[in-house]
Order: C-alpha cells, then structure tokens, then sequence
C-alpha cells in the first residue's frame, strides 16, 4: 500500500492564509484607530480567531524569550529557579481568566460581545505589547545602568497603550459607554479573584476527596492482607 | 583459565578498594575532604555555599591548664567557671574567669600557653584590699594597665600593673540609675577604652547606649543609643487604645547592646541581639559608631550583615543569628559570633560575607554559648561560657590569601589583588568575591569583554555596566567606518530602488 502524500496546502488552504494574514495585518491598524478598528473587528469581521490566537502565542513567546534575553540589569533573574510551566501558565491564564470573567459579567450587563469577540478584543490588543516589547528587549542590552529608564520608558508605555486598547475594545464590542465599561472592567477583576478562589477551594475539595477514597482502600486492602 | 585471571584480579580491586575505605579517614575530624559543610558562604542568590575552611580549630584552652600558687603555698590548677570575657593584648591572653572572681592572664610563646599570674584581689589608695564579685570584662591597655567590669559590685576598676587601684567608676548619677523609684542596678558588663583614656561600658539592661567615663573617671553621657524604630502601623493603632491596653503593649525603646569593640581607627563596634525575628535583615545586629554615636558600618554586601540569611527549625535552632561580639582586623574586615548556631561570620570592609564557619557540637570548632571573640595575630580565640573553655583557630590558606587579595585592593593594587583572587579561586570555584575581584582588576586592564564576563557570572550590576560602557564605546569607535560605510550602502541603495521604480512608472505610462 502506497502512503498518501500529505500536501501542505491541504492542511492550510490559501484562503485561509490570506485570511489570516488580513486579519493580522489588521492589528496594526486597530491599534491606532480604536474606537473605530475594534468597532469594525467584530462587527465588519474583519478580524480573526486565528490571528488572535497568533498574537497570543507572540506575547507567550515574548514572555518567555525575555527571561533569557533581557539583559541582567533590568531583570536580575536565577534562571536555574525557573519553572517553565508556571511561566507559560502566569501569561495565558490571567487572559483567559479576563475573558471568561469579562463574559460573565457583561452577559448580565447588556454587553453585546460574545465570548469569541472579548477574546479576540484582548489578544488583538496585546498587539503594542508584541510590537514594542521585542525590540525593547533587544534594546535592553545597549544600555549601562543609567540607561535603564529608556527600557522601563517603552515598557510602561506599552503597558498604557495596552490598557487603553483594552478598555476602548470592551467598549465597542459590548457597546458600552467610558464609565460603564470602567465599571465592568473593574467588576472583571473582582470576578478573576473570585474565579481564582473558587478553583482553588475547589481543587482542595476534590483532593481531599480523592484523598478519602484512597484512604478507604488502603485501610479495606490493610483487612485482607 | 583467562576467567580465572579476570576474577584474580577483581579480587584484587576488591581489597584495595576495602582497605582504602578502612584506612582513609579514621584520623584527623578536619581532612580537607571530610568536612565539607563546616565552612560557608552566601552566593548572589543568597544561597548557601559550602567553601574551604578559611580558620581551622587547632585546640581548646581550658582553665586546669594552667597551675598557680595560692596562699597556702600549693599548687593548684581549677578550670574556668563560666567566663564571659577575654581581653588579647600582644601575645597574653586576659581571661574574665567570672565564676572563680579572678582574673587569669596567659602567655603563648609561640609553640604553648603558659599561666603568668591569677589576680584575685587588688589594692586600694590605702592599701585595702579590693575583690571581684562576677568580673564580666577586661580591657587592658598597652602598658598593661587593666580595666575590669566588676559586674557582682556594681563598679569597674581601672587598675595599674601591680594590680594597684587607679581609680574606681561606680553606680552614675543619672536616669535609670537614680530613678525615685525602680531605680535601676548599675550592672557593667562589657567595656573598652579608647586612645584618649575616655572609658565605654555596656551596662545591663541600659538602653541609652553606653556610659561614657572620662579620664577622671567621672560620668559624661550616653553614646550610640541606637534609634528608636516602630511601624506606622502600631502607631495609629494606639490611638485607639485604651491606657491599660497601651501600657500592656511592648514599649518604643530603643534595643540594648550586649557588646562593645573597638578597632584599629579607634571606631567602636557594637552588638545587638534583641530585635524582632522577623525583621532580622533591617536590625542592624552589628553596627559601627563614630564619636556623635551614628552607626557608620558599610553595608555595600548582597545582604547586610546580619548572619545566616535562610534557616530551618533544624534541631531545636530556629530564628536568626543573635550576634554577642566581634572582633576587628586592620584592614576593617570583622568577625561577629553567633548565639543561636554557634557560627562566626566574617565581613570585609564593605560589607561583604568572607566565610561563616562554627555550629553548635561538642567537636573541635563547635560551641554551647560562645560568649566572646578575640585575635591574636591572625589566630581567633573564641571563648565559650557554658564549656568554660577557649578555642583557637589558626588562619588556612584559603583565609589568607583572601586577606592578602582584600589588603593589596585596599591599597589600590588591583592587579596584584587579582592575582590572589585566582588563587582563591583555584581553591573555592564559588567564591563570588574572587570573580568580582578579577573582574575589577580585568577592567582596569582594559579587558572589558572578559571584565563583563565575570561580573555577569556574579551578577555585579554596578561594575557590569561600568565594564559595558567602555565595551561599548570600544565598539562603535573601531567599528565606526564599517557603519558609515554601511549607512552609505543602503541610501545608494534606497535611491537606486527609487530610480528603478521610477523609470518602470515611466515606461508603464508610455504603455
């Protein structure tokens, strides 16, 4: 029997990828044109899952090549401490964590995004974060220690830029006013905790419910022996 | 047959590998391999690092060592009962043998320790005669004059020689000592005399610093008293507390020394041990004191000098290191002991940790309660009350040539401080100080590349960017043509892009 050939084209068609690659091209305008470009990327289509997910696997990779490649003098880490796994979790779980919450909240609140549209708001835009924070850490090793202020000047500025395209896309996408998406972002927050807390009391229940199993075994396996 | 010889001559391995385990390590405790935890430092990473011994124990000095005559004619050698304090001037040894009320001096000529005298008793102005009740402390100075806290009678004496009363500081007049009521015992414990004759005394339970005498012997003032430090938060909450609830919270008072040095520039260095366990890297356990009493200490290290930075509630020992002396060399580096694990940590002059050595044990080079540390030369003598015994510790070399590397960068021979640096790396591959020190002395050579290096290995930001800034600049000058030249390359290029586009516009119009 003959292996079929798996064509490359077959897996990505070409639509798909001038698609993709529309949308992601289009982050670049949606983060200078807000109101508008987040107003058009849901409603217009003009954006994508795909290309949101591709944005957050750059900011993951971001994350992750900054520990390595920062210079000393701005992130003095022990890079034999570090565990993978909770650094890849510490980036992907605070947006999911948002998203979900943010969904939650704004279902009650006549918000008229949906979970897809609120995912695809936040990760397009992590978009700033992406475009100045790789060269920034590139940069990070030019500088002497009196340089420093230039690499914390960009990453607070991508931190602002970031912020304020999180809360202009929440507001196009839910279709809220400034104080009203304000108020929901907050309430957010406050349901990430509250989201945070639940998993863990619910982890510690369910382990210690296991626990009572394993338990039970072992004193009925203790009898018979 | 061949099977035969193979197994002869695994049998063969077999014993010599048996025997040398029988044979290797039954003698000396302190084999440079068998000991590999005695010794100690604190990496960058405020990590512990088990390092070569810098001081090794040598012996026990017990008080049944040495035989005097006593009245009666007979000779009798009684070992020391708790002593609290020691004093080394030269090569004798002034023991506070406070259970016995006496004072032992003992000389080393080099190879042994020999008993010179025992001082029971002194002699008044009149000749009366003057004796101790728990003598807690010596200082003697250079013409062997000898000034003892003689803590059971409230007083110290400065006394001569011959053991003739110079003069007598008893109980000051003023607060807490003359208090109407709950007037407060004057207790000297620890003291020492500076070169202008002006004597300083630790007193019990005194949390105004110390008691300064003048030359007279007359009380001036307190000095040093450390700051008082509360949080803002207790603060508030007082004032919503009631006076019985205020007067059941611990006071704001300052913290009390247990102790009183004083080194080569005439600087006095205190000990503190009563601080929250909490806040043990903000106490300042060990601190130095100008004349105006501000704590001057140079604290330039990773961490400031506060002993063990991570422990375990480890056989019964908990809690940070509680620091009851210290002792200074001329080049400003200080070892301080430990209470608490019965460790010495040793501190250059900018702070930085040497090496920590020491527990708690009944071996060689362990201790119950080390009370008070002294040097003879390089030799450290540290005394332990509750084996009422002195142990000495010899300089290795290791120790050494980190002292020789710290002198020769004092003196601004940074080259030569290298040079010893290495060696101490041959002997301790993660000893952090030794690779800044080549590091600095590679970047005063203008290597700065390997300068970076070393620094980056130990995370020296200060020196790293130092080294950088140069690297830099070395750069961009000797590459500054090819940067020209590239820029040139790239408009030429731009321009040429421009014209090609330009001409292809021209002929589609054409079309």
């Amino acid at each position: 029997m003959r292996l079929k050939k798996i064509k490359f084209s077959s897996l990505i068609s070409k639509e798909w990828l001038t698609h993709f690659g529309k949308t992601l091209k289009y982050s670049l305008y949606v983060i200078f044109h807000p109101f508008d470009g987040f107003w058009d990327l849901t409603h217009e289509k003009r954006g994508s899952v795909g290309a949101a997910n591709f944005l957050v696997f750059l900011y993951l990779l971001l994350n992750i090549l900054r520990l390595q490649f920062t210079s000393f003098l701005v992130r003095n880490i022990n890079l034999s401490r570090i565990n993978m796994w909770v650094e890849i979790a510490s980036v992907i779980a605070p947006i999911l964590l948002w998203c979900v919450s943010n969904w939650g909240f704004t279902t009650l609140m006549d918000g008229k995004g949906r979970l897809k549209e609120v995912y695809m708001g936040t990760a397009y835009a992590l978009t700033p974060m992406i475009i100045i924070g790789y060269p920034n850490m590139i940069l990070s090793n030019f500088l002497t220690i009196e340089e420093i202020t230039f690499y914390s000047f960009f990453d607070t500025l991508s931190l602002i830029w970031f912020v304020a395209l999180v809360l202009a896309a929440m507001m196009m996408i839910h279709d809220y006013s400034l104080t009203k998406t304000v108020f929901s972002s907050v309430l957010t927050l406050v349901g990430m905790a509250v989201i945070v807390f639940i998993l863990v009391v619910f982890f510690s229940l369910i382990s210690d419910g296991i626990a009572y199993f394993v338990s039970l075994y072992q004193e009925i396996q203790f009898r018979f022996y | 047959m061949r099977k035969l010889k193979k197994f002869g001559s695994l049998l063969a391995a077999t014993a010599i590998a048996v025997t040398g385990i029988f044979t290797t390590p039954s003698d000396a405790v302190f084999a440079d391999d068998a000991n590999t935890t005695y010794s100690y430092t604190y990496d960058i990473w405020g990590e512990m690092q088990s390092s070569p011994d810098a001081y090794r124990p040598t012996k026990h000095i017990s008080g049944d060592m040495f035989e005097f005559e006593q009245e009666d004619g007979s000779m009798v050698a009684k070992n020391f009962v708790e002593p609290q304090g020691q004093f080394i001037r030269g090569n004798k040894i002034y023991v506070c043998d406070t259970g016995n009320n006496r004072i032992v001096e003992i000389a080393f000529d080099g190879k042994e320790y020999k008993g010179v005298r025992e001082i029971k008793e002194f002699f008044g102005e009149d000749g009366e005669s003057l004796t101790l009740n728990k003598p807690y402390d010596i200082f003697v100075t250079d013409n062997e004059e000898m000034i003892i806290s003689d803590y059971g009678n409230e007083r110290v004496l400065h006394v001569d020689k011959e053991a003739k009363l110079i003069k007598m500081m008893t109980v000051p007049d003023v607060t807490p000592f003359n208090d109407e009521t709950d007037a407060r015992k004057f207790q000297p414990q620890k003291l020492i005399m500076d070169t202008a004759g002006r004597i300083y005394v630790q007193a019990e339970k005194i949390n105004k610093g110390l008691l300064e005498f003048d030359t007279e012997g007359n009380f001036t003032q307190y000095v040093g008293a450390s700051p008082v430090t509360f949080n803002m938060i207790d603060y508030i909450w007082r004032f919503f507390m009631t006076e019985a609830q205020i007067a059941a919270q611990p006071k704001f008072v300052p913290t009390e020394y247990n102790n009183v040095a004083i080194d080569s520039e005439g600087f006095m260095y205190v000990t503190l041990a009563t601080f929250d366990d909490n806040k043990y890297l903000t106490a300042n356990p060990v601190r130095r004191l100008n004349s105006t009493g501000s704590d001057i200490l140079v604290r330039n290290g990773n961490d400031p000098p506060c002993g063990d930075l991570k422990w375990d509630n480890a056989g019964g020992y908990n809690g940070p290191s509680h620091f009851y002396d210290v002792v200074t060399f001329d080049n400003n580096s200080y070892c301080t002991i430990d209470q608490t694990r019965g460790r010495i940590f040793a501190y250059d002059f900018q702070g930085n940790l040497l090496y920590a050595f020491g527990g708690i044990g009944n071996r060689l080079g362990y201790f119950r309660k080390p009370v008070a540390i002294d040097r003879m030369g390089d030799s450290l003598f540290v005394m332990d009350a509750q084996y009422s015994n002195i142990t000495v510790f010899e300089l290795t070399e290791f120790g050494e040539l980190i002292n020789k590397a710290l002198r020769e960068y004092q003196n601004a021979d940074y080259d030569k401080s290298a040079e010893y640096w290495n060696n101490v790396l041959r002997l301790n591959g993660n000893y952090d100080l030794a690779y800044i020190g080549v590091g600095r002395a590679l970047l005063r050579q203008e290597k700065y590349a390997e300068a970076m290096d070393y620094f980056k290995a130990k995370r020296d930001r200060r020196n790293y960017s130092k080294a950088f800034e140069q690297y830099r600049k070395e750069q961009i000058e000797d590459h500054i043509g090819d940067l020209v030249k590239a820029l040139i390359v790239v408009l030429i290029g731009v321009w040429l892009i421009k014209k090609v586009r330009k001409i292809q516009r021209e002929v589609r119009e054409c079309d």
